[in-house]
């Protein structure tokens, strides 16, 4: 079977090593090579199980294995599900099969396990693992939309219990080898590959006739089975604490918490069979469609560069001059040292700029404390860091990032400063959420070096940064800040200039549709509770007073003034008025001000203002909430298909993971494009016009979006 | 001409702190019913038991002790005549009065002519919950309804009306008062049965569980039952309903919501003819039986829809009614009830409710009835109405008249 994705060893003392192998491929996964080959191998070792001793599964590749073909689920429809439930069955059947042979079954996990991975090590009787921490194992199913479809959730519940499985299974916790054997998931570390097929074939000799512990007499389910009154109470607030977070938005997890509980309730073969009815239920539904589009084709194409111009070698800068210390300046250092990258934190003063460093030395601090990093690696993070309030000190830094206050005469006064201090060729960026690149540009002695570079709040904890490329950024500058940012450990998304750029732009239109509903006499709880309904993180309200409501109206004043002087309007949106009257009349400028739309005692959490009924109304809470949910999303799609219209966005793919991973689009959606792909065009369309027709014209479907509609097209 | 469906004779045992060193603890939960059924031959001199057709009793948790029809069961414990059939029913809270309810139905659908209603639980021995069920237990089912205990619902009501920590408390310390003092004057007597050992010797004579002197301040140091699992993740559950809300207000703690306990009651029903040849007197009639279901993840605001769906079917208005019995299932559910029908609390549980007595699921709606009838004789009064919120956002009425 030498072209076989599973080769068959047979050593003198008849254990039978089975190697995973795809012939194709870098990585083993569940493809059609995989299913053929497991299916003789099996009818093989059936055949030939009396003159076996036991057996043993690795893998030849770098990861054990790899898990499911994306690539076939992505297309599995309703249409297909019978077809679909015919391959599950089967594939399930040879694991089945594999476990019940009759002789030992051991699993010699060399490296990643993810998914299919560890359910096929599951499906051993011993699994023994290499210690080395940097092999994953765990069941990311749920990530996608889907479950763990090849007996994963079967297996998982009968060997771990329903409590402690439930973890694993809805939230698609990753284990090491180390944190995998005290979970009881793994048996066994090895030190070398020989020392794991030694200790494997040791436990074959030690135990033959081996069963898993569930084909066992007496079997009982750890923890007790759904009817222990201590399972039952634990069932009953489950499904809760899964809305909590969910708010209902995620088919994946509720299935997988169904199939676990109802499996646990009859015998093995049945319960594989409620596993893949729910499988097939998450496999045909789009939230699994607009999951694996986002995270794993179109974050791959990321991470692949496609929106890196090509032709330039992979960069790296020697030096990064960070220009203010503040919160954002401070973070980016924390990014640039972690990542062993030379940082110069400067501010106006050395007090400032050491107080920029201490923000690195606490993240660094919390994650000694917690035992994730060595204290010798923490103080060499530190150590890249260089805080000063000497601009001379910016010599030999051949990448600058400017992070002072969003005020377009500073930000050109420390550019030049900068610039006088560095190497010709410096790299320089500027840190800015709202204030257009080519403008700022005009500071800079080279604008073809000049590009932006929107980093997100708190920036050890925000994956994203948005690249704005500016009128005259040359593709080179483009191809460095790209690297820069790969380099950090972020994921790029690159756009072109304009107010706002494409995030700032498509959430500012979240957060102002949620002010306009008080304008509707629609109660705050609602407000708030509709956007999280939707599967935003946070409410319109809260996301406004975090901004601040006076910052968000001095961007919307400066707006209107550089419009008007571009010979353009303004066109009023009902937020505004809202904004203005809690601003000048009430002075409740925002979360840092201790007074916004929510209150901010200093014991207990935040409580809407009640100023916000008796001054906006609030008494309207028979309304549709459909509606609600519909506008906090559809405004934003509709905003990103006016940036791909304007040229703002060149790449769907930018456009989806930008939205997800910097303003909270919902991972279900897909993103922000997604979405409508989603929705269907036609039916976005119609379904705009009648928001449109309610609530105002900011719904109107963009031209571009009803032309794709009536072609047929998908944002692609 | 409509049968009347007549009330002969309510008795029930007295209630038991329904955990163990409750006095019924030790008690078998067919033997609380048996000791009724031997009290009602015993009261009732005249009655022969192969006159009954069925014995209808409700019982919300009927596994173990409580399983296997123990209405039938109990029937030959006590030695009834086999011609008498059993049945039991579960309508959660409500049983117990749907168990009348239906044996009003029997009785003036002329298709049977003496019946004996009532129900049992024992809470100490069969915990509430036990028998599991889709509901709370099966996760595609709980999902699909968005399942939220009740106590979540009456800390929602209390929010939605207002009622505050001390409103609840103040509720619950009257209906202290009231039943401490029913007790004391022996205005349960008429209905209770003392529970005896074998031997003949008292186990429990009188109710166990109110607890004399209870104020407002004693209560305020009792923690809120339903805070935890609703941060857990209930409160949010209620709250994508209930959008409007910022937050619940968790008022009820164990000293203002229904005590734990154990207990039955068996009620009498027939039609006039069955009253004759068996010898027993009329003490009232039921005119009007409703059951309805509102939102159930408030669950708990059906007492009201159901009354006035009672009502309607009587020809009768609030007014009307002379005596409430709302059942005491937590506070804010009577104080809405009185509220949502502008009802006065002198109507209301005058001789105090289930948060002085306890709420034995499914024997509650039998007991209550023994109660209200007991009370309209001694204050020479007309109608009384009963009604309780049940499970699954249901409501239950019963209206009665004295004869």
């Amino acid at each position: 079977m030498t072209e076989s994705a599973i080769r068959y060893e047979k050593d003198s003392d008849n254990i039978v090593t089975l190697i995973l192998d795809d012939p194709k491929q870098s990585a083993n996964t569940m493809n059609d090579a995989y299913k053929a080959a497991i299916t003789l191998v099996i009818d093989h070792l059936e055949k030939e199980k009396d003159s076996i001793k036991g057996v043993l599964i690795t893998s030849a590749k770098k990861t054990f294995f790899a898990g499911g073909d994306l690539n076939d689920l992505i297309q599995v429809t309703s249409e297909t599900a019978e077809a679909f439930m015919v391959d599950v069955t089967a594939l399930k059947g040879t694991l089945r099969r594999l476990e019940t042979l009759g002789v030992p079954v051991v699993a010699c996990i060399n490296g990643a396990a993810m998914g299919g991975g560890l359910e096929i090590a599951l499906a051993a009787h011993h699994r023994i693992i290499l210690d080395d921490p940097r092999i994953p194992l765990g069941l990311p199913e749920v990530t996608l939309g889907l479950l763990p479809g090849a007996g994963g959730v079967v297996r998982m519940v009968r060997m771990l219990g329903l409590e402690k499985a439930f973890p694993f299974l809805l939230e698609g916790l990753q284990l090491n080898p180390q944190t995998a054997v005290k979970a009881g998931v793994v048996d066994e570390l090895a030190s070398s590959p020989e020392d794991m097929i030694a200790k494997a074939k040791a436990w074959i000799n030690a135990n033959p006739g081996s069963q898993q512990p569930w084909d066992k007499k007496g079997y009982r389910l750890p923890g007790g089975d759904p009817t222990t009154p201590k399972v039952a109470q634990m069932l009953a607030i489950a499904p809760a604490m899964l809305m909590s977070k969910t708010k209902g938005c995620y088919p994946a997890p509720e299935a997988i918490m169904a199939a676990a509980v109802e499996g646990a309730q009859v015998d093995f073969d049945t319960a594989l069979r409620i596993e893949s009815r729910y499988f097939i239920q998450l496999a045909t539904d789009q939230v699994a469609k607009n999951m694996i589009n986002a995270f794993f084709f179109q974050l791959q194409e990321i991470k692949k560069g496609q929106s890196r111009p090509a032709g330039f070698d992979r960069w790296q800068p020697s030096k990064v001059g960070i220009l203010g210390a503040g919160m954002m300046g401070s973070g980016i250092a924390w990014a640039c040292a972690s990542s062993g990258i030379q940082v110069v934190l400067k501010d106006a003063t050395q007090e400032n700029a050491e107080k920029g460093k201490s923000y690195t030395a606490s993240l660094l601090e919390r994650q000694v404390a917690k035992g994730r990093m060595a204290q010798d690696k923490a103080s060499a993070i530190l150590g890249n860091i260089t805080a000063t309030a000497n601009a001379d000190d910016l010599a030999g830094c051949d990448m600058v990032i400017e992070a002072v206050f969003e005020d377009r005469d500073l930000k050109a006064t420390v550019t030049k400063e900068a610039e006088s201090k560095v190497n010709a060729g410096v790299l320089m960026c500027s840190n800015t959420s709202t204030l257009p690149i080519t403008g700022l540009a005009k500071a800079s002695g080279k604008p073809e070096n000049f590009i932006g570079l929107h980093f997100f709040s708190p920036v050890d904890k925000m994956p994203l940064v948005e690249i704005i490329r500016g009128e005259k950024t040359s593709d080179e500058a483009l191809a460095k800040a790209f690297d820069f940012v790969m380099k950090i450990k972020k994921t790029p998304i690159v756009v072109n200039d304009s107010r706002g750029f494409f995030t700032s732009r498509v959430f500012s239109t979240f957060a102002m549709e949620g002010v306009s509903m008080l304008d509707e006499r629609i109660n705050p709880a609602t407000i708030e509770k509709a956007s999280l309904l939707a599967g935003m993180p946070v409410g319109p309200l809260a996301v406004v007073d975090e901004v601040s409501l006076s910052l968000s109206r001095n961007i919307r004043m400066q707006t209107t003034k550089d419009l008007e002087a571009e010979g353009g309007s303004y066109t009023a949106h009902p937020a505004d008025a809202i904004i203005d009257r809690m601003v000048t009349e009430f002075g409740r400028e925002g979360k840092a001000s201790g007074k916004g739309f929510y209150d901010y005692p200093d014991a207990g959490g935040k409580k809407l203002w009640s100023g916000l009924v008796s001054n906006f109304g609030g008494d309207v809470t028979e309304i549709d909430m459909q509606d609600l949910k519909d506008r906090i999303l559809f405004i934003q799609s509709i905003e990103a298909v006016k940036c791909v219209e304007e040229g703002v966005l060149n790449s769907v793919t930018d456009a989806n993971i930008g939205s997800i991973f910097g303003i909270g689009m919902p991972a279900w959606t897909g993103g922000v494009l997604q979405f409508i792909n989603g929705y269907c065009l036609p039916a976005f369309v119609e379904r705009a016009k009648v928001l449109a027709e309610k609530y105002g014209d900011r719904f109107q479907p963009p031209a571009l979006l009803v032309k794709k509609a009536e072609a047929g097209e998908i944002f692609s | 001409m409509t049968i009347e469906a007549y009330i002969y004779d309510a008795v029930r045992t007295p209630r038991g702190k329904g955990k163990a060193g409750g006095a019924l603890n030790e008690v078998k939960p067919i033997s609380l019913v048996s000791t009724l059924m031997h009290a009602i031959t015993d009261r009732n001199t005249e009655l022969d038991t192969a006159g009954i057709d069925d014995v209808v009793l409700g019982c919300v948790t009927p596994i173990g002790d409580q399983g296997a029809d123990i209405a039938k069961t109990a029937a030959l414990a006590a030695d009834w005549d086999m011609k008498v059939a059993g049945v039991q029913l579960n309508r959660f809270c409500a049983s117990g009065l749907e168990a009348v309810n239906t044996c009003a139905m029997k009785i003036r659908s002329g298709w049977e002519d003496l019946v004996v209603a009532g129900g049992v639980e024992s809470m100490s021995r069969v915990p509430m919950g036990s028998d599991g069920g889709p509901w709370a237990l099966d996760p595609g089912t709980n999902l699909h309804t968005g399942f939220v205990p009740q106590g979540v619902g009456a800390d929602l009501i209390a929010t939605l009306e207002g009622f505050s920590r001390t409103d609840v408390d103040q509720f619950a310390s009257i209906s202290q008062d009231r039943a401490a003092a029913a007790r004391s004057e022996g205005l349960f007597d008429k209905s209770i049965v003392p529970v005896k050992d074998q031997n003949g010797l008292m186990v429990l004579s009188e109710d166990e569980f109110i607890r004399p002197g209870t104020t407002v301040e004693t209560l305020s140091g009792l923690k809120p039952s339903f805070q935890i699992p609703g941060q857990m993740g209930y409160d949010s559950v209620a709250l994508q309903k209930y959008h409007w809300i910022d937050s619940i207000n968790h008022v009820h703690t164990p000293g203002n919501s229904s005590g734990i306990v154990d207990g039955a009651s068996l009620i009498l029903i027939g039609n006039e003819a069955a009253g004759k040849k068996h010898g027993l007197t009329p003490r009232a009639r039921v005119i009007a039986t409703a059951v309805t279901s509102t939102d159930p993840t408030i669950m708990l605001t059906g007492p009201a829809p159901a009354t006035e769906k009672a009502l309607a079917k009587a020809g009768l208005t609030i007014d009307d009614i002379d005596l409430f019995e709302v059942n005491e299932a937590f506070a804010s559910v009577v104080m809405k009830f009185m509220k949502e029908l502008n009802v006065p609390h002198e109507k209301v549980n005058v001789n105090g409710g289930a948060i002085a007595m306890g709420h034995p699921l499914g024997a509650t709606g039998g007991m209550i009835v023994g109660t209200l009838v007991d009370e309209l004789e001694r204050r020479s009064l007309k109608r009384g109405l009963l009604t309780l919120c049940v499970g699954g956002g249901m409501g239950i009425a019963t209206i009665i008249e004295r004869v």
